[in-house]
């Protein structure tokens, strides 16, 4: 009893990551899973088929690689136009900067549902075909408020005096901003191009109002899949991704821990 | 030698007005190469603005700022000789301490950087923390670090901007001192912005006291002191009893260089010829503290009551009212004397000479109640 209370807290923390990381650990278990319909739903042997062969289902790889192509290409460009709007925005005063901060933050507060219809409204309004251009629009479109918000955040926590230091020590303006401004804004640079990408890659509602036939990014392809039973290679990629993330996040806290003990 | 040093910072006409104020108004000077000079002043006298004119972060709206024969006014600040020591340090984050040090030397493409920024670190007593961030640092230790970075470069001038106004005072006395020898050691022309008077008369050679956009006086510290030329300034540096007082034609008798004025109680002080300014016949007789005896010491004799007295330590401050109701304020060290009971009646004396004198038409208010901090 008293155990537990002098561990409340760690007992409350390992409950709550349980409860985020469950539906990733079963997603994992199951892409061992060699099950004999089209479910994956019940446990039947363990195998490595999947893994194996992850591309063994018609369509899942050209998706997955059309969803990683557009993530890049939207979370780049979104990445350098948020970051110089960031700048505009959170380094000058200008005629239209209040307007333009509530332009920036609309895409976020609209819904999906609304964002994705009307842009499709507007491409058929214009005469575009719908496809990877359309798909890469929007993408670029709502990350760049993400990427925004994050980079001026950062920017607003960098004092102006540094650059004035800098100007001070004989550096130009081009010079302050690659020796001082850039690295230390680059952290909340590349938080943005992070998010941009994650959201890119996982956005279904947009998507899909904007996408055709020919253009189906992982996120429709589950969905499509979903509807007749989804093959255990979903499981393999969804694992892999996971994976990837967590191994990425790992490798951050160990190069800052590698810091902070360099530093000591 | 000609009329300006080869190194002589020189303002000439100087105005800087923003939207809705003027922030320094038509302000003149010369700052001789090598000299440690102050800008002393309340906060929002201008000072500050001053030295970021000097600096180039702000461009004047009318004047010429010169350093030797070159006119330095529409210099962008990286291509001015002129490095600041910034008042919240300014160091850069992302930078151990040595690359910070360095940062100038290397964006001149010095070769000798490495040894120079050592050198430099070696001055403020920082050598071994060359390669620490500059969070891992104390406030007084980054301090330093921003002196080290102003100073490895060697700058026509450096600007400290209230350096030490973040320091608690004991590292601040410290600071102070540490400050005046690298100044002498290194012979460039420093010039510090500051509020704090004591700071300014402890380590400037030369003083400029700034209120409203103007330079009230230039002097060094024991001429300010001694002889303010304004009441601001009287007030502002230390404590002043002024007293108003006529030179009546009756009274003013010229005699051995002394000079007769009769005060509100019509009790007649001599005060030194010399200090009485032509022309004027109402004045303030200035009279510092400690000037002040109690008792028939001196010549000039004025009666009154203890009010007050509190005990400082080295010395006890009493205020002494005058039947007239003007309360003077006199220091005594605390020398063994005894100290005096509140109510006593009591003379205070001083001799002549030992006044200044300001005309009647300022304001003796102030400059008083701006405290720093």
């Amino acid at each position: 009893m008293s155990w537990l209370r002098r561990h409340t807290v760690q007992v409350i923390g390992l409950l709550v990551m349980a409860y985020i990381l469950l539906p990733n650990l079963v997603v994992l278990a199951f892409s061992f899973n060699k099950p004999n319909g089209r479910l994956n739903i019940t446990w039947q042997e363990f195998s490595f088929d999947a893994w194996l062969n992850p591309c063994d289902t018609p369509g899942i790889c050209s998706s997955v690689g059309l969803s990683l192509k557009i993530g890049i290409i939207a979370s780049l460009t979104a990445t350098v136009l948020g970051t110089l709007v960031a700048f505009a925005l959170g380094r000058h005063r200008f005629r239209g900067r209040a307007g333009t901060n509530v332009l920036i933050f609309m895409p976020m507060a609209t819904p999906e549902v609304v964002m994705g219809s009307s842009l499709l409204t507007l491409f058929i309004a214009l005469g575009v075909g719908t496809g990877q251009t359309t798909i890469l629009i929007a993408h670029i479109m709502f990350c760049l408020s993400f990427v925004v918000v994050t980079v001026k955040a950062r920017i607003a926590s960098l004092d102006p005096r540094l650059e004035e230091a800098a100007a001070d020590l004989y550096a130009s303006p081009a010079q302050a901003f690659r020796r001082v401004t850039l690295p230390l804004v680059a952290p909340g640079i590349a938080a943005g191009a992070l998010l941009a990408f994650s959201l890119s890659f996982d956005d279904y509602i947009i998507t899909n109002f904007n996408a055709s036939p020919s253009s189906v990014t992982f996120p429709m392809y589950i969905w499509g899949a979903a509807q007749r039973g989804v093959p255990v290679q979903v499981n393999v990629i969804g694992s892999v991704l996971f994976l990837a993330a967590v191994a990425f996040v790992g490798i951050g806290q160990l190069l800052a821990a590698g810091r902070q003990r360099a530093r000591a | 030698m000609t009329e300006h040093g080869s190194g002589d910072l020189r303002l000439s006409s100087v105005t800087k007005s923003f939207e809705r104020f003027t922030a320094v108004d038509d302000i003149s000077l010369t700052i001789p190469q090598g000299s440690f000079f102050a800008l002393l002043g309340p906060s929002g006298c201008g000072k500050t603005t001053t030295l970021r004119m000097v600096a180039g972060l702000e461009q004047p709206t009318v004047g010429t700022i010169h350093i030797g024969d070159a006119d330095i006014t529409s210099l962008k600040p990286y291509q001015r000789n002129v490095n600041t020591v910034f008042q919240s340090y300014a160091l850069f984050p992302h930078l151990n301490i040595i690359d910070n040090v360095a940062f100038g030397l290397r964006q001149r493409k010095d070769g000798d950087w490495k040894r120079k920024a050592q050198e430099a670190l070696d001055l403020v007593e920082l050598g071994h923390t060359a390669k620490k961030k500059p969070t891992q640092l104390s406030g007084g230790m980054q301090q330093r670090v921003a002196l080290a970075r102003a100073l490895v470069n060697r700058p026509d001038v450096l600007l400290l901007d209230e350096p030490l106004g973040a320091l608690d005072l004991k590292l601040r006395r410290q600071m102070q001192l540490e400050l005046k020898r690298i100044q002498s050691e290194v012979g460039l022309t420093f010039i510090h912005v500051t509020h704090d008077q004591e700071e300014a008369m402890t380590m400037a050679d030369t003083i400029a006291v700034m209120n409203g956009g103007r330079i009230e006086q230039l002097a060094d510290p024991s001429t300010l002191y001694e002889k303010p030329a304004s009441t601001f300034v009287a007030n502002f540096l230390g404590q002043s009893n002024l007293l108003p007082a006529e030179v009546s034609a009756e009274v003013a008798s010229v005699e051995s260089g002394v000079v007769t004025v009769r005060t509100r109680d019509h009790d007649d002080i001599a005060v030194a010829a010399e200090h009485l300014p032509p022309g004027i016949r109402s004045v303030w007789v200035g009279v510092r503290p400690e000037k002040l005896r109690i008792g028939e010491a001196g010549r000039n004799r004025l009666r009154g009551v203890v009010t007050d007295a509190s005990f400082t330590g080295v010395a006890t401050q009493y205020l002494v009212r005058l039947p007239w109701g003007k309360e003077l304020v006199v220091v005594q060290q605390n020398d063994g004397s005894g100290r005096l009971p509140v109510g006593e009646n009591v003379t205070v004396s001083w001799d002549p000479g030992q006044e200044f004198i300001l005309d009647q038409a300022q304001d003796a208010d102030a400059g008083v109640e701006i405290d720093d901090d």
